[in-house]
């Protein structure tokens, strides 16, 4: 079997649809839980373009930014997964419509 | 180096240390900071310049590149040459006498560590006045001066008299800076530069038929903010009022120093003047006129520092009348021998009124020669030298511009010599009125403390011999060039003699037959009541420029434009502000997910604009 | 071959990323995601990017991952309502989003530069060596800022999740 190259524009595509619904999942889902794993998505998304570019300039640094990323991530997974926490104990509910009282 | 920016930095560093710390401290530390700042700074200048001596050139110390714009380059600069070498030992060595004399004055007043504040940092600006190299520099410390002039005048500011006063003093300065400013514009235009040593090099290399028109408005425009400051007509009104101030600063600010800015501005910049023969005349026409109003004004007065501020402004006259006849070095003469006997007769009749109370009207003094013999020494010779009796000081300073004033016209000798007259008279009389005949006050005289009656006595040795020993106009001749007005020993006879005279008339009226100031009162009492008034000036400035500025201001500028126009401007941007907001407002919903597709439409746009324009190139 | 994997593992991410936001019960949603890291760092091991790929499973996949799905059964998350069937989803989001994935192809096909074309082994610069080199020599000072995040993060989740809360 023939190897055949796979031009890099085919990584970003996926890249933009991975985005696209982690985007579409962020807006349309309503439990809190699932609304945080959208996010993850989008930030494999980005993840995945940084390494597409990186492989294009034939350098590390886009490896070393999407590591940042994960560490971030991680950060944030854990923060973000302890307000949801907080939030249930206070308020019963993980759907985010109920969590509305930024307003006023 | 010899470090010239210490001079004005130790008053700066004395008025940093009280203005800020001075509530907390007590009077001896505040005394300690602000006479030992002036006096440092006076020990500083005379080391300076016995490190200089015998400065024949200009010497230039360059600190740094200040304004840098296109061609034009300002550096802040200090620069000492003979002229400036007399102004800094005027101003740091009467500044230090008074500054002595005020912590005894001051003793017993509120917002003393206040005072002192002003007091030092008018010393700053001042000494950065004297050493600028450059016109920008010489404003910084005019308006500096003219700030703590405001402050200080306005002192008392409980009292409404006095804090207008304080404002009437900026305000009417303002008129003279705004001449300054432009003077310095044309400059600039003219000449490419605001050194002196620069713009006075081109200006005697170019014929007086090139730039014969700037020249001359360049110096009627620095001849306008010199009117200011100096107090000249049409802008003399606010000295006057500014003997609202405590005395120290009457002597320090509104005699000796600050007011004779204007003058050696003017003879800084004799080398424009001297090609501008029009502009001399009107410095000329102004001075003598302003030396005659306002010594007629004097004549009339009855509150004793009046007297003497109309004395002051009247002296003024007499220096720009030695200016404008180009006797640029005797006008410098009469600033320092003025600076002598006018701080020696307001430090005394500050001691006057301090013995008598805070009475300033000297229809309720008399008699007081006994009971304050010092202070009557002292202001007797101060008296001496103003009216020109030899060999007292003002009588060389005063010859050396009547003598130069002969040379151009005789009739302003004449003039001149009337005026010196009328001088010795009312000097005189305040002098009669205060000491002599029987005391007609309430309070009970005391003889000051000595910490204000030594600086008295120094001042008191200068005035006696400072003509004598100072022979400026021969120091000076390498800056200011003499011209003119050879001595003439019958002219100078006459002077005398008109002083004399005045002095004679003085006896006569107040002390031998006191029935003769109120007979001719009443005789002429229209012109007693004219000059009575001060030619009414003020009630013409308020009816022809107060009135109509305020209201119209209040007329068409405030009900018409503000309310009108631009409070309907603001509101109207308020209120769409508010419509709008209302709008926005119902973007936010709280609703996480509603946010999310505010900023997936943001994402819209931005790539809308990627794809429109191209992409990523 | 190269292009065989990387078809085989896009379709599999695409369908575990649709998978995410169409199944209704969150743990199917964490599962999918997990497919969706899983075939991702294959395609990271395609672009030669080794130390990422090994990161990426352990680190997503295997920890936040599970940090998620502990989450989700401690707090006993149920189903949730469909919400594929609101109209306004239905008809406005659904061409929103495929209009915006088109966009996007557009502009990364159309308007940016040619790019490379990856085969497997052509980029070998990917590897821990190379990362660590990075990391300790240019990037030391934002590697060493992270550690403070991450410290931050630790704090910040221990007192919110505390039981003590108001």
């Amino acid at each position: 079997m023939p190897n055949v190259p796979v031009p890099l524009n085919y990584y970003l595509t996926l890249s933009a649809i991975l985005f696209m619904i982690g985007a579409a999942g962020f807006i349309i889902r309503r439990n809190i839980i699932t609304v945080f794993m959208s996010i993850e998505l989008m930030l494999n998304a980005v993840n995945l373009t940084f390494v597409t570019f990186s492989y294009q300039f034939r350098q590390v640094d886009g490896h070393i930014y999407s590591f940042f990323v994960m560490v971030v991530a991680a950060a944030e997974a854990a923060v973000g997964l302890a307000i949801i926490l907080t939030v249930f104990k206070n308020r019963s509910t993980l759907t985010i419509d109920d969590v509305s009282s930024m307003k006023n | 180096m010899h470090s010239l920016w210490l001079i004005p930095i130790f008053p700066l560093v004395g008025f940093l240390i009280n203005g800020m710390l001075g509530r907390r401290f007590s009077k001896t530390v505040i005394n300690t900071v602000a006479v030992g700042s002036v006096v440092l700074s006076f020990l500083w200048v005379l080391k300076a310049l016995s490190a200089l001596a015998p400065l024949n050139e200009t010497y230039v110390e360059h600190y740094f590149t200040w304004i840098s714009s296109g061609t034009l380059d300002i550096g802040f600069d200090f620069a000492i040459d003979r002229l400036t070498m007399v102004m800094l030992l005027v101003v740091t060595g009467i500044g230090s006498l008074i500054h002595v004399y005020a912590t005894g004055y001051m003793a017993h007043e509120g917002g003393y560590y206040r005072f002192f504040a002003y007091l030092n940092l008018f010393m700053f600006f001042m000494l950065t006045l004297v050493l600028a190299a450059n016109y920008v520099l010489l404003f910084v410390g005019w308006e500096g001066v003219g700030l703590c002039s405001y402050l200080l005048i306005g002192f008392y500011f409980l009292k409404k008299s006095a804090s207008d006063a304080g404002k009437k003093a900026f305000i009417v300065n303002r008129i003279g800076d705004f001449g300054f400013s432009l003077a310095m514009f044309l400059i600039v235009i003219s000449f490419g530069t605001l050194d002196f040593q620069k713009v006075f090099a081109k200006a005697s290399t170019i014929s007086p038929e090139v730039q014969y028109g700037s020249i001359t408005t360049i110096c009627l425009l620095l001849l306008v903010g010199a009117i200011g400051k100096s107090a000249q007509i049409p802008l003399y009104v606010w000295l006057p009022d500014a003997m609202e101030g405590p005395t120290p600063v009457s002597a320090l600010i509104h005699a000796a120093t600050m007011v004779t800015a204007g003058v050696y501005m003017i003879a800084r910049s004799a080398t424009l003047f001297e090609r501008a023969p029009i502009a001399m005349d009107v410095v000329a026409y102004i001075g003598l006129a302003t030396a005659v109003m306002a010594a007629t004004i004097g004549l009339v007065q009855n509150d004793i520092k009046k007297v003497y501020a109309y004395s002051t402004v009247s002296q003024l006259g007499y220096m720009f009348l030695g200016c404008g006849v180009g006797a640029f070095s005797a006008g410098i003469w009469h600033v320092v021998t003025h600076a002598f006997f006018k701080a020696l007769l307001f430090l005394g009749a500050g001691s006057v009124i301090h013995a008598c109370a805070g009475e300033q009207d000297m229809q309720k003094m008399g008699g007081l020669m006994k009971k304050i013999p010092i202070t009557f020494a002292v202001l007797f010779i101060a008296a001496m030298a103003i009216a020109g009796v030899p060999p007292l000081s003002g009588h060389y300073s005063k010859d050396a511009i009547l003598m130069a004033a002969h040379a151009r016209a005789p009739w302003m000798y004449w003039v001149g010599v009337v005026t010196a007259g009328m001088t010795a008279f009312y000097v005189f009389r305040s002098i009669f009125l205060t000491f002599f005949g029987e005391y007609r006050g309430k309070a009970h005289p005391h003889e000051s403390p000595a910490v204000m009656w030594v600086p008295l006595a120094v001042l008191a040795v200068l005035s006696l011999i400072g003509g004598y020993a100072f022979n400026i106009p021969e120091f000076l001749s390498p800056v200011l060039p003499m011209h003119g007005g050879v001595h003439d020993e019958s002219l100078a006879t006459i002077a005398t003699a008109a002083g004399l005279a005045g002095i004679l008339l003085a006896a006569i009226c107040y002390l031998f037959v006191p029935s003769i100031p109120g007979a001719l009162a009443s005789a002429f009492a229209p012109i007693y009541q004219t000059l009575y008034d001060k030619y009414y000036v003020d009630e013409l400035y308020n009816v022809s420029i107060v009135k109509p500025i305020a209201n119209g201001s209040r007329e068409i500028l405030w009900k018409g434009a503000d309310v009108g126009v631009f409070d309907a401007l603001v509101n109207g941007a308020g209120t769409t502000s508010m419509a709008l907001g209302g709008l926005l407002r119902k973007m936010q919903s709280g609703n996480l997910r509603t946010y999310a597709s505010w900023v997936l439409i943001g994402i819209l746009l931005v790539m809308g604009g990627f794809a429109v324009y191209g992409g990523a190139k | 071959m190269d292009l065989i994997l990387f078809i085989v593992f896009a379709m599999f991410a695409v369908a575990s990323a649709l998978g995410l936001i169409l199944q209704t019960h969150p743990i199917n949603s964490a599962l999918s995601l997990i497919g969706v890291m899983g075939s991702l760092a294959v395609l990271y091991l395609l672009l030669g990017a080794e130390f990422i790929a090994a990161a990426q499973l352990v680190v997503y996949a295997g920890a936040i991952m599970v940090l998620f799905l502990f989450v989700i059964m401690l707090l006993n998350a149920g189903e949730e309502r469909n919400p594929w069937k609101a109209p306004v989803v239905a008809y406005i989001g659904g061409p929103v989003v495929i209009f915006l994935i088109g966009a996007f192809v557009y502009l990364i096909n159309f308007t940016l530069p040619p790019m490379r074309s990856v085969s497997f082994g052509d980029f070998t610069g990917g590897g821990p060596r190379e990362i660590g080199m990075a990391i300790f020599t240019k990037y030391l000072l934002p590697f060493e800022v992270t550690s403070v995040l991450i410290l931050i993060a630790i704090v910040g989740a221990m007192v919110l999740a505390r039981k003590e809360i108001d």
